[in-house]
Parts: C-alpha cells; structure tokens; sequence
C-alpha cells in the first residue's frame, strides 16, 4: 500500500513563508477548496441546505467567514468553499452530502495556490499587481484579477491582511511577483 | 476601455475577450436548418460604424458572458447585459 | 569651470555642488538645475547638432518640448540617446555626450551637409532613394542615413528594472501649475480623491518661472505653500516627474512615472520608471501651453531660444544665458523677458517687436514694427540684423536672443480621441475643440486663458463642475494680463533658411517646395517634409508650419488645420512598456507535479505554452537527444514508461443536462456512455473544422470529466461557457477547471497494468477495468481516479491523484515498479509513439482541417445537432479528392524525411500546380528504423500503397516514399486491449 507524502505548490514538504521589508507571504497548505455552483433552477434548495449546514454562500464580490467553512462568490450561483484542511481533506465529499443534489461540488484545493499577505498597508504593493482598488473596497472584498499574466482571487480581510488563490503550477512565478513587487514599491 | 459589468460594477477591459456580433446567439437549429441557413449566421455580420451589439466574456473575473451594446466609433457603451438574460429574451432555451 | 553665468536667485540649492560631464568636460551645477541650466550656467549653448544639417544648435526652451539640446545620457548599459537636455535633472556624477556629430560637436565633418543643403531638401529620401537597385545596400542605407540621425543606442542590456501599476481616484489632475494646484486645492479640500501629475520635479509649472506674485507671495512660494497643504492630505496623491502621456477609453490614463531617473543608479530593487494605468472619475487638463518661435533666417544658433526659456533660466535656474540679449516679439509677454532680464542687470540691447503702436518699454530701446531678419554667428549667436519700420537696417552684436511667436496651448490629451483643435483669433493659437475624451475638462493656458488670475480661477471652477461641488476656495490676488498679439509666423526676406522645425530641419523652404509638389494637406505636409515628427513631435514647430502653409495657399489657418495628435505625448522608453515582462520574466511558467523529479534527474524542458515540460530525460552516457528518446520509445513498448500528461486540459462537467449538452458541443455521442467509461471526442468549430479532441469519462449519470489538449484548455474551457450560456441557457450544467488540482500521469507499455497494479487499491485486471474504462480508485487510501486510454498505442492507463502528491505517486510508481524497468518518457518520445499511431496532434489540429480530412469523419453524428455538424457538410469541405490523413515512410531507410515537405508525383514538376499536400508532422520511429510522417495528402485514402515523391526546395529533400495509413504501428490495436 502506498502512503504518499504531500509537496507544497512551491515544492517543498513545508509551507513557505518569506518576508519583505513590512511584508509578509505565507503559502497556506491547510485550507481545502470545493467549488459549488446551484444546479439550473434550484438555488433556494441550495440556500436552505447551505443554511443548515453552516455553508455562507455570500454575495457577488464578497467573502464571507464561517466555521468551519468559509466561502466568496466566483461567478453567478458559484462559490468557492473553504475549511481546514486538516479535518476537511475530502471537503468535495462533505459538501456533497451536506447540500445534496442542489449543487454541483468539485474539489479545488490543489488546483491553487494560497498566499496569506500580511502589511501595515498592503496597497502600495498590490497596486503594482493589480487593477484593484485595494485601497476603496471594503473588507471582505473578493475578486478575481489579474497578476503578472495570472488570473488569482484577491480576498481582502482588511487594510493589513489579504488572500490570493493563484493557478498551483505558478506558484513560484506568482510568489516572484509578489516578492519582486514587494521590493520594488516598499 | 470600462465595461460596467451588471453584476460587478466597473471592469476594465482588459479582463475581457471579444467574441463579436451578439447575433452569434440566433443559433438556427441543426436538425432544421441547413448549410445556406447556418451560412447565413456565421458569416453574414453587420459591421456597423455605430451601435453594436457585441459578446464578451469575463474571463479574468466572472466567466460571465455579457451582451454589450457599444458604439464602435466613440466607443460609448450604452448597455451591459448578461448573456443568458439576453439569451432568453430571444426565445433561447435548452 | 566655474559657474560663469550663474547669477543671483532661483529655486536651486547653492549649499550642495554637483559635478557632471558633458563631452567629457567637467562641470558643476546644483541641485534643482537641469542639464540644460547647468551648461547655460557654465556658459554652454551649443549642446547638439541637427538632423540633417548638422548645424550647431543649443536649448531654444527649458522644457519637454525642446527640439534641439537632445544628447546621451549616462553610459554602458544605461546609456540613453535623445534625452531632453532641458529636463534632465542634474545629479551627482551625471555624464552626457552631444550626439549627431564626428569627430567631435565645435568640428563636425559632416557639417559639409549644411553647404549641401540644396540636395537634401524635403522629400530628398523619396526622390533619391529609388534607384539603382544596388545603391540601397551600399550607399544609401550605409552612408547617406547614418549621416542624418539622432543620438545611438548601446548594444547592451539595459540594467535597470521597470514596473507597472494601477491607480484610482475621483479626479486626475494633469499639470501642476497655478491651475492643476487649485484644481486639486478645490477637490482635494472636498474630501475626493485627487491624482495630480507634473511631468516636473518640482511642481508651480510657470510659476516658478515668473516674478508674478499670487496673493501676498511669490508665485513660487504660494505654489510650495499649496503643495505643503495638499501633501498633508490623505485623499491626495502627489507625483511629481510624472507625465501624462495618453488618455485612452472611459476615464483610463496612462502616465510614465520616473523614479529613479535623478540618480546616478537606482536604489536597489528600485524601478527605474512605473508605467501607471490610472482609472479616473473625471480629469481636468491644466497642461499649460507652450512658447512657439517665429521663423526667420538663421534663426537656430545657439544662443536663440524662447523668450519664455530666457526668463525662466533667469528666474528659476539664476541663469544669465547671455551678456548682451534681444528679444524679438509679436506679443506682450516677449516683453516681460524684457523687463525681468533688465531688472536682474542684464543688458537688454534692444526689443524688436512686429507689431506697431503700443506703449514702449521704458528705459530699453524698444523697435516697433521691426523684425529680425538674420543673425550671424557660427558656433553661437554673434549679431542681429533687425529691419526697422522704416525699412532701414540695423545689426545688433547680441550673444542671447529671447523670441516669441506667442504660446499654443497644449491640447495635446484633450486630442488623444481625435478632437480637432479649434482656432482662437484672440490668443492666435489652437484651444481645446469639441469631443474631446468624456470625463476630461481643460482649464487654464491649456484652455488659452493664460493669465495667472484665469488659470487659479478655471483650475477652480473645473474641479467645482467635475466633483459636483458647490463652491471652492477664494481666488489669490494674480495678475489679469490680456493677451495682446499680433500674429507673425515667418519673417519674408531674402533666400536664407527659416527654421520651423529644428528637430527636423524643416525650413519655410521646404514647406513652400511641399506646396509646389501639392502636399498641402497637414498630414502630407508631415509626411513630406516629416515637420513634427521624432522626439518633439512638433511641440514648437507644427502650428507655424501649418501657419506658413496657410499663408502660401491662401486658406486660412482654421481651414487648413492640425495633424491628429496621438499618445504619448512625450518619448516613453521601450523598457517602461515592456514593464516586468522581460527576460526570464516575459510570462509565468507553470511546472508540472513531476518537475522536481524531472530536474533532478537533468531533464530537458520544453515550453508549451507557459507548460515547462518534460522533452525527455537523458541517461548517463547519451550524447545526442535522439539517444535519449529512441531508448524511451523502445523502454515504453517494452515494458512500461510513465508521462506527466498534467497539462492536458480537464473540464468537470456536471448537471442533469450535463450528457445532452456534451452531444452538442462534440460531434459524436456521450449522452449515451456508460458511467465508468470514457470515450475520445472530437469538437468542433460552427465552421466545420476540428477545434479540439480528447477523452471524455462519465463518473455518474451527471457528472462527466472532459479532457483537451493542452494548448486549446482556455479556449474550449470560454467555449463551454459560451455555449451554456449564450446558446443553450437553460440547460442544466455547471462548468469548472480541474487542470490543476489532479496529478495525472500515463503508465504505457505491456507492463503498465502489472507496475499499476502495485500501486492502486482495485483490482484493475482487464476484466474489472476494461479498455476505456474510468473510475474513482484510491492509492493506499487516496482518492485517486484511473482512465484506461491510450495515445502511444500500448496497453495504458492514466491515473491522477490531488496535485500535491503527484511528486510522491511517480516516485512510488517508478519505486514499486522498478521489476518492470519503467522509465520517464517527454514529449518527444510522446510524439514519436503517437505518430506511429496515427493519432492526430499539433500539426494535424492546424486550425484549418476537418473530421473528414483526419479520417475521423464518421465520428460527426448527422442524428443529433452539434457545434459545426451542418457547416462541416459544407461543399468544398467534403470533396472526395480532398485532403486525406496518410502515413508517410521513404523508400530509402535511409532518407530523411522534413515537416512541410509537399506531396508530388513521380516525375511531376516542384511547382504549385502539381502540390499533392504536406507532411504534417515527421519522427524517427525507433521502431520501423526508418523517418516515417503524417501528412495531408489529396484524396490519400486511395493512394495507400502508392509511391509519391517527397519534395522541399528548401531543405533540398525530393526523395520517394511509399504512402500508407497513417496507423503505422500495430493497426489492429491488439497491444492497448491486451
């Protein structure tokens, strides 16, 4: 029997964390990721089981956070949901059998990369990224956008702490960036 | 150029690709229609220096398909609609 | 040298010395000069040498629109040609070389170009530059361009870093003089976010080149004191050394910030220049307006310069630029650089002004209805000959002389969107027309009111009207000087050149010979005479060339109009554009989950797409690419070889609907595949013509997983969601990537199943997973899926694990396996298998064939509508002699064989009328021991067993081959079922 040993995006067996001047880039290797779009026509369904099950299904642009799932709106009646990993691995399965056959359920978490960025300001670099108004949205804010060629999720939980999911097999080209950026704006 | 999504606001343009003329969603019927009909629809186009309707699609952000009524020689855009919407208004189903 | 022309005052920091070269000279300057105020400082006026010319020519403005001071800035890497002189802030250290000139810039050979000027005339390259044929390579291009130029560029890399960015605010504010400070005043006290940009370093625009006094201050320092305020808060973005060089679409500006460009090196990590792309709610151009000289003969020695730059090297540099000055003008404000000039002691020998009337200047020899009409000088201004009223003559020895022809406004970003400037008799210069770019207002000399009261009170009232305020800060007490102006755009005497484009070299002459030869439109005026073009794009020149060339056609000049004024509105280097995507950093890499693996054992890489994969893994011992697959090839048929084959596109499809929906975008059936199978499909465009192929299983009755090539993953990925979308709406299905977060690798070869088998959980024996079977297994308890598929035409599987035990599972696959001998195959072994297979690829999915042309016809269901079903029955696309997929292999075993060589008979001429078709992608086969090909053959599926020739004028290959299916390799298929 096999019993296979993870490797992070970056392509180490432990998270990488690295800091810049006032930033800080954390690769987040413990957050499962399902997808969860309403299948045609039953999205009350949804929305009652994802009640019952503690899943927030917020608003357009929007983070929402939950325990144990998290979740921020990617497209009209999709989501993605998060937990932890630890006790959330087959997220995909659980979600599956908490919202029945309202919704389609797929497993994201490896198809991403996460990063935690933590700064007193975080805008001065993110706006060398993105097209973001990082400064003007609220907290809570989410949105896909673009990096350096790379579509990513920008998740902001407030001026100083911000979530990006990037494409897993750009994890280093997309960590260059941000370091580059780093050095480059502060 | 600023497309104003119907769903998320302002977007820049550049987080979208074209497609072209929104009568691409007038799909005759393949079981019906033959070659001089489906001929007719993906060829023959309008190419007006004025209002257009337009499909673009936001693929770096909601993957949404829009409808975007633009006048292609100022670039004005009048209307953002979503696709499916406009899709269904014209009598689009399964 | 010490600083000789250095006088009192100005905005410079005397306690600090800068010491800088130029030619290789040293010098010394301050902080806040320029390199232009610096050499003026130290008594230098001949900075460049002109185009055509090269006539000695020195600064004739002290800002971006300079024509002529252009030189090399800094050296090696970092050397940059064509810098303004004029807004090249002086640092520590700072090295510049005139340019255009040899041997050096007092003696230049190719000065003779000057006596020469009769032949090179405008319209001089059109005319000559035609025939012999032969002359082009030998004496044109070597000789005759290299002698007209502007400065070189180095041969090496440039060492610096550039960047981009994104800014937002509710107003930008484009200029920073007295209009664009109480613009962002009004708004930025209102709480709205203001942006305001100075493409200077220091920001008071043409306040810190006068003596006028705002409110109870110095221009200057109310304009530092505006700053200080506006600085303090936090809805305001102050940037200065920035420069708005285009407004594009629906309030979106692009502005060049330098960063570093005022040090000797940047920081470290530091950009050099940001590139910003800023979305505005509204913008107000306060852009101010620039000075324009009068032609006249010899008008571009050194020493002659706007009236305007006069005074500001006085006022704001304390800079004498000549001992004895005249000024020559058509308007009252060449007479303030009069009155300052004299005010400081410098010796003001006369004021030539055309206009006749007026008040006369007090205490200075003030010439009404005179003219200049010629100067003397060769390296730099000696005398003056004015004609006088009277008509007499009078020569003046001056080595400085200020000229106005009055001041344009600068309307540059409001005409980005093509709005045509309208004439304004009042000012004799272009203002802001009609249509201009939505959101964008113009105040101030920009707008051509170009008094200092008028500036601050419509910098005002435009930040009033864009922010939807009420009322704004009271007005300072400024000056309220009407414009009096008298226009004058060239001065009629004698056969001499009139300078209007000193860049260029344009002369009166040649406007009058584009006349002549009946360019007269502006934009065939610029072409032939190339007025307005290069670095200055016309700044001081185009209105007086448009201006004389009303004059010699007898249209007025609101008739005969501007050329259409594009971005940037001053030269953006290359390097700024290309941002960060440089080098290594052009794009993103994406690694596949075996590329650790892979980099460890020296594998060599090939980028498809922004993939890095796997080409092939090289052994100990293999000298030559060839080695290292043929053994991959003949390992994999052997025994077993594994591929990362992550990159292939992966769709999760799910929703009741999801089987119907995949019946119409495949042109065969999936609706009806069993859960737990998998079956290839072919997609195509509403054309007709094959967009995508790959595998497609049912994991339950509404859950599919589709696989596409990993080129086409994006765009059938946007395909999907436009058919869910746009075409069918209601049906039920949901759409997501996978591509990323399965780890899948391929285990082909006779012992794919028995190496797989001590890795999965399942009995996987040919009976409980059959060929095209699917499903959801588990590796020691991992969720895992298995496909049974092959491309490589051997018993195969695919099997995926989540991404991020990829690295693990092929560590463990080649581990347990090592009985079997498995080795790792890339791509070019991938290739090599799939072609002896006859599987279609890369060269064959050309975006221009169809199912019919592949030999997969038959697979397009006529019983169901799919995407390009009726199209692909099109006539012309089904003709019976039409392009048919064949297996191509030579005669001679020996023969090499080339991709895009053409089909031709024995014995029919190479010529296009005997094209059969071509090869589509060529191998060796280890295998067979010979090169064989797929190619596209007309009506190939009747010459299978025929001999054709093979034929490439290019590579010199014309060799006989023998035509056959294109399943070269076990045809029957017994090896995959096995």
């Amino acid at each position: 029997m096999a019993s296979l040993m993870a490797m992070t995006a970056l392509g180490r067996r432990e998270p990488t964390t690295v800091t810049h001047g006032p930033l800080t880039i954390t690769e987040r290797t413990d957050v499962a990721l399902a997808s969860v779009a309403a299948r045609k026509g039953r999205m009350a369904d949804l929305a009652q089981a994802a009640q019952a099950a503690g899943t927030p299904l917020p608003g357009p642009a929007t983070h929402q956070r939950g325990t144990p799932y998290s979740a921020f709106w990617t497209a009209p009646e999709m989501w993605f949901v998060e937990a932890p990993f630890a006790t959330h691995e087959l997220i995909a399965e659980m979600l599956k059998a908490a919202l029945g056959d309202a919704a389609s359920i797929t497993e994201q978490t490896d198809a991403w990369v996460a990063f935690d960025l933590a700064a007193p300001d975080l805008s001065p670099v993110l706006e060398r990224l993105c097209n973001v108004d990082f400064r003007h949205v609220p907290d809570g804010h989410a949105t896909r956008t673009m990096m350096e060629h790379l579509g990513v999720y920008l998740i902001k939980h407030g001026p100083k702490e911000a979530r990006l999911y990037g494409p897993r097999s750009s994890a280093e080209s997309l960590l260059h960036a941000l370091e580059t950026a780093a050095h480059s704006a502060l | 150029m600023i497309i104003h999504h119907p769903i998320l606001g302002p977007r820049d343009a550049q987080e979208f690709v074209y497609l072209g003329d929104a009568n691409l969603i007038d799909r005759p019927d393949g079981m019906t229609a033959g070659v001089e009909v489906f001929h007719e629809y993906l060829y023959q186009r309008t190419n007006p220096a004025g209002e257009h309707q337009e499909l673009w699609y936001h693929e770096q952000g909601d993957r949404s398909w829009l409808v975007i009524t633009r006048n292609t020689v100022t670039h004005e855009i009048t209307k953002v609609e979503l696709a499916r919407d406009v899709a269904r208004s014209r009598g689009r189903s399964k | 040298m010490t600083q000789s022309n250095r006088i009192t005052g100005g905005q410079i920091d005397r306690t600090k010395t800068l010491r800088f070269t130029f030619d290789g000279i040293p010098y010394q300057g301050h902080p806040g000069d320029t390199l232009a105020s610096a050499l003026l400082a130290n008594g230098v006026k001949l900075m460049g040498r002109s185009f055509k010319y090269h006539r000695p020519r020195g600064p004739i403005s002290a800002g971006s629109e300079e024509p002529n001071a252009l030189v090399e800035l800094r050296s090696g890497g970092r050397q940059e040609p064509n810098t303004r002189a004029t807004v090249a802030e002086l640092f520590d250290g700072l090295t510049a070389n005139s340019q255009n000139r040899w041997p050096s810039l007092r003696f230049d050979a190719m000065g003779i170009n000057d006596k020469l000027s009769t032949f090179f005339a405008a319209g001089f390259y059109y005319k000559t530059f035609m025939w012999p044929k032969s002359f082009w390579e030998k004496l044109y291009e070597p000789i005759i361009r290299r002698a007209a130029g502007l400065g070189s560029v180095t041969r090496e890399e440039d060492p610096d870093n550039y960047d981009k960015g994104f800014l937002h605010c509710d107003l930008l504010v484009i200029g920073a003089g007295p209009t664009g400070l109480m613009a962002a005043l009004t708004a930025g006290r209102a709480g709205k976010r203001v942006i305001l940009a100075d493409e200077d370093f220091r920001m008071g625009g043409r306040l810190n080149a006068e003596t006028y006094a705002v409110g109870d201050l110095q221009g200057a320092d109310w304009a530092a004191g505006v700053v200080a305020e506006l600085s303090s808060m936090p809805n305001l973005r102050l940037m200065t050394r920035t420069t708005v060089v285009g407004a594009f679409d629906h309030g979106i500006y692009s502005a060049v910030e330098r960063v570093s460009d005022h040090l000797a090196t940047p920081t470290d990590g530091k950009p050099r220049q940001i590139l910003w792309r800023i979305y505005s709610g509204k913008a107000i151009l306060a852009g101010g307006a620039t000075e324009r000289p009068v032609a006249f003969e010899n008008n571009d020695r050194p020493g002659i310069m706007m009236a305007g730059a006069l005074r500001a090297y006085a006022n704001r540099w304390g800079v004498k630029v000549g001992e004895r000055v005249a000024v020559f003008t058509n308007n009252d404000d060449g007479l303030r650089t009069a009155l300052d000039l004299q005010a400081i002691g410098v010796d003001v020998v006369a004021v030539i002004d055309s206009r006749e009337g007026g008040d006369l200047l007090p205490g200075i020899r003030h010439l009404q209805g005179a003219e200049v009409i010629d100067t003397a000088g060769n390296l730099g201004l000696k005398s003056i000959s004015v004609r006088q009223a009277n008509g007499r003559s009078e020569t003046f020895a001056v080595d400085a002389l200020g000229v106005s022809g009055g001041w344009n406004p600068n309307v540059n970003i409001h005409s980005h969107h093509r709005s045509r400037p309208v004439y304004d008799p009042a000012i004799a210069a272009f203002i802001p027309g009609k249509d201009g770019p939505p959101g964008l207002l113009v105040a101030g000399a920009a707008a051509g009111q170009m008094s200092t009261h008028a500036a601050l009170k419509t910098g005002r009232d435009a930040a009033i009207a864009a922010c939807d305020l009420t009322n704004g800060p009271d007005l300072p007490q400024a000056e309220d000087a009407p414009v009096r102006i008298t226009p004058l755009w060239h001065v009629a005497h004698g056969k001499g050149r009139a300078w209007i484009d000193q860049q260029n070299d344009v002369t009166v002459k040649d406007i009058k010979l584009a006349k002549q030869e009946n360019f007269t439109s502006v934009e065939h005026l610029k072409r032939y005479t190339t007025l307005g073009m290069a670095t200055d794009q016309g700044k001081t020149s185009n209105v007086i060339g448009l201006a004389v060339m009303a004059e010699l056609t007898g249209r007025s000049i609101p008739e005969t109009g501007t050329t259409i004024y594009r971005p940037p509105y001053t030269p953006v280097a290359m390097g700024t554009l290309a941002g960060r995507s440089r080098g290594r950093e052009f794009k993103p890499f994406r690694l596949t989950p075996s590329h650790h693996w892979a980099k460890e054992q020296g594998a060599i890489f090939v980028e498809v797409g922004n993939w890095l994969r796997t080409q092939w893994v090289p052994k100990a011992g293999e000298t030559e690419w060839r080695q290292s697959v043929d053994r991959e090839v003949l390992a994999t048929r052997k025994s077993v070889g594994i591929c990362d084959v992550t990159t292939l596109g992966k769709i999760d499809i799910q929703g009741t609907d999801a089987g119907a929906f995949l019946d119409r975008v495949y042109a065969n059936t999936f609706s009806t595949l069993a859960v737990g199978k998998c079956r290839y499909g072919l997609m195509l465009r509403e054309d007709g013509i094959v967009f995508d192929d790959g595998t497609t299983a049912r994991m339950s009755p509404s859950e599919y997983v589709m696989t596409t090539t990993t080129a086409n993953a994006v765009t059938v990925f946007r395909h999907l969601e436009y058919c869910r979308q746009v075409l069918w709406p209601d049906m039920d299905v949901q759409l997501i990537s996978t591509t990323e977060a399965w780890a899948q690798f391929s285990a082909a070869g006779p012992n794919a199943r028995n190496l797989l088998a001590k890795i999965v959980d399942q009995d996987i024996s040919d009976a409980a997973f059959p060929y095209m079977g699917a499903g959801n297994i588990t590796v020691g308890g991992l969720r895992a899926r298995l496909f049974r598929i092959s491309f490589s035409g051997e018993l195969a599987y695919e099997i995926a694990v989540p991404t991020r035990y990829g690295d693990a599972l092929l560590r463990e696959m080649l581990a347990k396996g090592a009985e079997f001998d498995p080795i790792v195959y890339g791509t070019e072994a991938l290739g090599v298998m799939r072609i002896e297979k006859g599987h279609v690829a890369g060269g064959e999915l050309n975006g221009q064939s169809t199912a019919l042309n592949m030999g997969l016809g038959k697979m397009v269901s006529k019983k169901k509508d799919s995407i390009g079903m009726v199209l692909s029955q099109r006539e012309g696309m089904t003709a019976e002699n039409g392009y048919r997929l064949v297996g191509v292999k030579p005669v001679d075993p020996q023969a090499k064989l080339t991709a895009g060589s053409h089909f031709l008979e024995k014995g029919a001429a190479a010529v296009a009328a005997n094209d059969g078709g071509w090869l589509t992608s060529k191998v060796y086969s280890p295998h067979l021991g010979c090169d064989i090909a797929l190619g596209y053959l007309k009506a190939g599926d009747t010459k299978i067993g025929q001999r054709m020739r093979i034929v490439n004028l290019l590579a010199g290959l014309d060799t006989e081959v023998e035509i056959i299916s294109p399943h070269m390799f076990d045809p029957e298929g017994e090896r995959l079922r096995g």
